[in-house]
């Protein structure tokens, strides 16, 4: 099957992602892309530092970025971090997602990836972000990737699944769109570009090659599945290119935290900030905002 | 036959972070029949990221070294005097003003023994104090060439990075070129050409600027705006008189204007 989709037009891809970069979101539109982006965002740390602690204050920051704001739609965290975090976002609404199988590289035995989604879950996550194996899928073993994540669905329970194509490494926009797809059938809730470990991460031709296929989806099974672009993404200007994307390609269902997510952590600063220069009319600084 | 050669002119641009891009609003304005781009906000919002991005290292680089650097500089003004010259500088003006150059390079690694020290302090402590660089000095820049070198030259001495709004804009877009190509790190001076009433409200008022220089405001009121603009996030505000001299000697005033004082208690005798 994944063979018989059609190629992507990468020139066309490319030129339409730009285009779709242009347009202008002022005054009240800009805020409210703003508060729905700040929905929208899983704040996340991955780093070999993570303390408890640092995950405490990232799940303070989570609950309530700065006065009168709303709550980011997610924390994303390593299994190791999920008891901290899960103590943290109590009684929140936050969502808690854990990546998991191997991440970030997914080089790993079966067995290994499934207790790791096992024990993240039991920990107390709620959302899965599982790496695919980039190796299998390049060689052409479509079917073990295929199982492997319907078994690391099995795996999850109740929690949503994030899939990680590692857009970066998947080497063209073909293989991203057979990946997207392989993905959906094989159980997952959300489609997701990036671990932020590769030096190419989320890009917007990628993301709307991404938001092409669960619309496309949509169109044959009904089920609507998420997207979520992750590294790189930093500013808001980026951020609102592509809310403008998800609404012309997806469509304006899309535009919820439920079906589209930002995977970022500086980004929320520069959101916090273009939100207080539209309140107070002057620029903000990064003295105004948390050093995370 | 004698061929007419066509000449080629320059299109004045702004200054922001090392480079020489239009203003984002695509606007220009005529000065003496060249074109010069017109910057607006979003220009000075680029020039304060570039120049808050710029201005740990520039603080972190020896005193000797931004000496040197803006030795540097003063070499390279040295070199297009006819350039300043056919702008309409002053010779004179443009020789004072690598003189100051150069006056002010030398202070680079001097300021801290004069304006720092031990201090005798009644307890077993040996307690000190280091002058350190302000931040982002946000400068409106008198016309006059020598004004304009006399207000970027102290500011940067000392680690601080600054956004100019020029008051005469083709020789502090030339000046820009002289920076360019000294070994001045990008984004330390950022020079911007256009409307001070239009620029520099946003930068009083911009969180991220540390201090403003109002050296070249002439209109009273707008003085008056821009210092209770930057009060709003507790700026330090160089404020001089009107008609300042700037062939006099300068003193040492510009350069302590954009400083903060740490001081190190540091327990001793145990």
């Amino acid at each position: 099957m994944l063979h018989g989709l059609p190629g992507v037009d990468r020139v066309g891809a490319e030129q339409r992602a730009a285009m779709l970069g242009t347009r202008s979101i002022k005054t009240t539109a800009k805020a409210e892309a703003i508060d729905l982006a700040i929905r929208m965002v899983d704040l996340t740390t991955l780093e070999g530092a993570d303390t408890p602690g640092k995950v405490r204050a990232l799940c303070a920051k989570a609950r309530r970025p700065e006065a009168d704001c709303p709550p980011v739609a997610a924390v994303c965290v390593y299994p190791a971090m999920v008891p901290a975090a899960a103590e943290a976002l109590r009684g929140s609404g936050v969502h808690l997602a854990s990546v998991a199988t191997a991440f970030p590289s997914g080089q790993a035995p079966l067995e290994v990836k499934l207790a790791d989604t096992r024990a993240a879950v039991a920990a107390g996550a709620d959302e899965i972000d599982m790496v695919i194996s980039r190796g299998a899928f390049l060689a052409g073993r479509y079917d073990l990737v295929h199982d492997e994540i319907v078994a690391v669905k099995e795996a999850c329970g109740d929690a949503h699944l994030k899939v990680i194509l590692e857009t970066g490494e998947l080497g063209d926009y073909d293989n991203v769109r057979r990946a997207s797809w392989l993905a959906m059938d094989a159980g997952a809730d959300f489609i997701k570009t990036s671990t932020g470990k590769v030096p190419s991460a989320a890009t917007p031709p990628v993301t709307l090659i991404m938001l092409e296929a669960v619309r496309d989806w949509f169109a044959q099974t009904g089920r609507r599945i998420g997207v979520k672009p992750a590294g790189g993404i930093r500013t808001s200007k980026d951020a609102i290119k592509y809310l403008v994307m998800v609404n012309e390609t997806a469509g304006p269902e899309w535009l919820t935290p439920d079906l589209f997510r930002f995977g970022a952590s500086t980004l929320l600063n520069d959101l916090l900030m273009q939100r207080a220069k539209l309140r107070t009319g002057h620029y903000s600084g990064p003295d105004y905002v948390t050093l995370d | 036959m004698p061929e007419q050669r066509l000449a080629v002119r320059k299109t004045y641009k702004l200054y922001i972070g090392g480079k020489f891009p239009r203003s984002e609003s695509g606007r220009t304005y005529l000065v003496d029949g060249s074109n010069v781009a017109l910057a607006s906000r979003k220009d000075a919002r680029d020039a304060v990221l570039a120049a808050r991005k710029a201005q740990p290292g520039w603080a972190g680089a020896t005193a000797y070294n931004r000496g040197q650097v803006l030795y540097r500089a003063a070499e390279m003004l040295e070199g297009r005097r006819a350039e300043f010259a056919a702008l309409g500088v002053p010779e004179a003006d443009v020789d004072a003003a690598t003189d100051r150059w150069v006056w002010y390079a030398g202070w680079a690694d001097k300021l801290a023994q004069v304006h720092g020290g031990a201090n005798p302090v009644a307890g077993p402590y040996f307690n000190l104090s280091a002058p350190e660089p302000t931040g982002v000095v946000g400068v409106v820049a008198p016309a006059s060439f020598l004004g304009l070198v006399s207000v970027v030259a102290p500011a940067i001495v000392t680690g601080n990075a600054v956004v100019v709004v020029a008051g005469d804009p083709l020789p502090a877009v030339t000046l820009a070129e002289v920076l360019a190509t000294s070994d001045l790190p990008g984004g330390v001076v950022n020079i911007l050409t256009g409307s001070p009433a239009e620029i520099a409200p946003w930068l009083a008022s911009h969180d991220d600027v540390n201090a403003l220089d109002l050296t070249g405001v002439a209109d009273g009121e707008l003085a008056v705006a821009l210092e209770q603009a930057a009060a709003g996030t507790l700026k330090r505000v160089l404020r001089p008189g009107p008609g300042a001299d700037w062939a006099a000697d300068p003193g040492l005033g510009r350069m302590t204007a954009f400083l903060e004082t740490k001081t190190v208690w540091h327990p001793k005798g145990f």
